[in-house]
């Protein structure tokens, strides 16, 4: 019994049908325990006020947005290597949840930038790499669409993300170089002096654990979707065909 | 019950507002299209290879 | 690989417009921004070095889709494809072809169009640079993008959105070098990251682009 079973498309939907029910239960109690632990129970910020409620859509929202496309870098690489046709519709699955994220972590951004800094753009670079990241999602997905042949689509689609991830990589410390930002640096890293307090870490790791649970649960459901419907578009071709 | 916000209460709200309805939005159209999916097969499988 | 480049050349200067279209493109995008903005030389003199790369990028820009769309249809490209020489060759060549009719006289424009955006005197020599050093990466970033939708009824749109994302860098670093030039600065880092990326996607994306030729022309 290996990894590689789930490979195979019926396996596949049996373990997402078996799975989906507790992850999205789980996902759900985590949301609700995190948003409400943090929107209700937590002290504000003596320097920002109540908006440091926001952090606990924003930090999990924008590390969803990356995992989202590292995601599908690796479903791309091994759809490249290994032809397993699950893979390819699951990176296929997880861009518009990457997407909706990373419009999540901006707006929440731009919401609490707006009496934090004075304004609701900058062209920070933290900010303007995720607005990238956000064309890149665009792109791959609209290639997506436009290709009518699966198995073209979805070798196009790795490729491309190979390659974007490259250039994103490279647009992250381009734009790094060209502006000075305003946003703080990471203040979650391990062995940062000044992480955030506990106050404010625990639910926003409870909400950290509920947006990767949504993830993972939208991932499954909308991998099933699509293997259903290559398998529709399949049947209706043999019927045509016959 | 509501917590008290002070004068931030407007931008905190829009931004819980903002990002709750786009994770609503996200999860309706999944399970919609999942379902709309799952019902164009089973038609599909129902009418069988002989048909 | 010559006779290719030969030809790929020929073929751009007979339908003629290879070298012209790109280049009044330029022109005109650069003639309408006193316009919109404003004659005033304060005005212009430190926007100018932008302006000129987002003009060069969007003439480039517009020029991809005739790199493959034409042997696409009429099936010379299966032909090349099944040719001894590597379909790599074949878009490095594809990718030459474009930079030599699009991007080397965009760069030699450049100057002359600084002078209507009142360009300030050191800009023209690191705008001259860093368009030369800039362009054969959009070339061949365009091929890769061209590649991608090849086989696309209406690739033209799609591929913008595709292809501009990855010329970010590229503009960043190049825009970058020709404005720290026109005011003076120091321009070594940005240069030298701007020929990093030119010879990086130089080496890679031909393989990229011909493994996504290779799917299309499955």
């Amino acid at each position: 019994m290996s990894l590689w079973e789930y490979a195979n498309p019926v396996k596949f939907i049996r373990l997402a049908d078996r799975m989906l029910p507790p992850v999205a239960v789980l996902a759900l109690l985590c949301l609700v325990v995190g948003l409400v632990w943090g929107f209700f129970f937590t002290p504000d910020d003596y320097r920002q006020g109540s908006t440091v409620k926001i952090i606990y859509l924003h930090v999990p929202s924008a590390l969803m947005a990356i995992n989202a496309w590292l995601m599908m870098l690796v479903a791309s690489l091994i759809w490249i290597i290994r032809r397993h046709h699950v893979s390819a519709l699951a990176a296929r699955a997880a861009a518009p949840v990457g997407a909706t994220m990373t419009v999540i972590a901006l707006a929440t951004g731009a919401i609490w930038g707006q009496p934090m800094w004075g304004t609701w753009w900058a062209w920070d670079p933290r900010l303007t790499s995720f607005l990238i990241l956000f064309l890149f999602y665009l792109g791959y997905m609209a290639l997506w669409e436009a290709i009518e042949s699966d198995d073209t689509a979805a070798d196009l689609t790795a490729i491309l993300c190979l390659v974007g991830s490259v250039f994103a990589i490279l647009s992250r410390y381009a734009v790094n170089f060209w502006n000075q930002g305003l946003h703080q640096g990471a203040s979650l890293s391990m062995d940062a002096e000044e992480n955030v307090a506990d106050v404010f870490w625990l639910p926003l790791l409870v909400c950290m654990a509920g947006f990767v649970l949504l993830f993972l649960a939208l991932v499954l459901l909308r991998t099933q979707t699509e293997i259903r419907a290559r398998r529709t578009r399949a049947l209706i071709a043999r019927e045509r065909a016959a | 019950m509501m917590p008290e916000l002070g004068k931030y209460a407007g931008t905190v709200l829009s931004a819980y507002a903002v990002s709750l309805v786009l994770i609503v939005v996200l999860v309706a159209v999944s399970l919609w299209r999942a379902r709309r999916v799952r019902a164009a097969l089973d038609r599909v499988e129902k009418r069988g290879p002989r048909s | 690989m010559r006779a290719l480049l030969l030809r790929d050349l020929a073929l751009a200067v007979r339908a003629g417009g290879g070298f012209g279209l790109g280049l009044s493109f330029f022109l005109i995008v650069t003639v309408l921004v006193p316009f919109a903005v404003g004659p005033d030389t304060g005005t212009l003199a430190p926007i100018a070095p932008g302006v000129l790369w987002i003009g060069a990028l969007l003439a480039c820009l517009l020029s991809l889709d005739r790199i493959l769309a034409l042997d696409w249809e009429d099936g010379s490209l299966d032909l090349l494809a099944t040719a001894p020489l590597p379909l790599e060759g074949i878009v490095t060549v594809k990718a030459l072809a474009h930079w030599i009719t699009t991007g080397l006289p965009l760069v030699a424009a450049a100057p002359a169009l600084g002078v209507l955006l009142s360009l300030p005197g050191p800009g023209y020599l690191w705008l001259f640079v860093s368009l030369l050093l800039g362009t054969p990466a959009l070339s061949v970033i365009g091929t890769f993008g061209a590649a991608l939708v090849v086989g696309l009824k209406r690739g033209g749109l799609l591929m913008s959105l595709l292809v501009l994302p990855l010329y970010v860098p590229t503009l960043i670093f190049g825009a970058e070098v020709a404005r720290r030039g026109a005011e003076g600065l120091d321009v070594q880092t940005p240069l030298l990251m701007l020929a990093g990326i030119s010879t990086g996607s130089l080496a890679l994306l031909p393989f990229a682009a011909a493994a996504v030729l290779r799917v299309n022309l499955r």
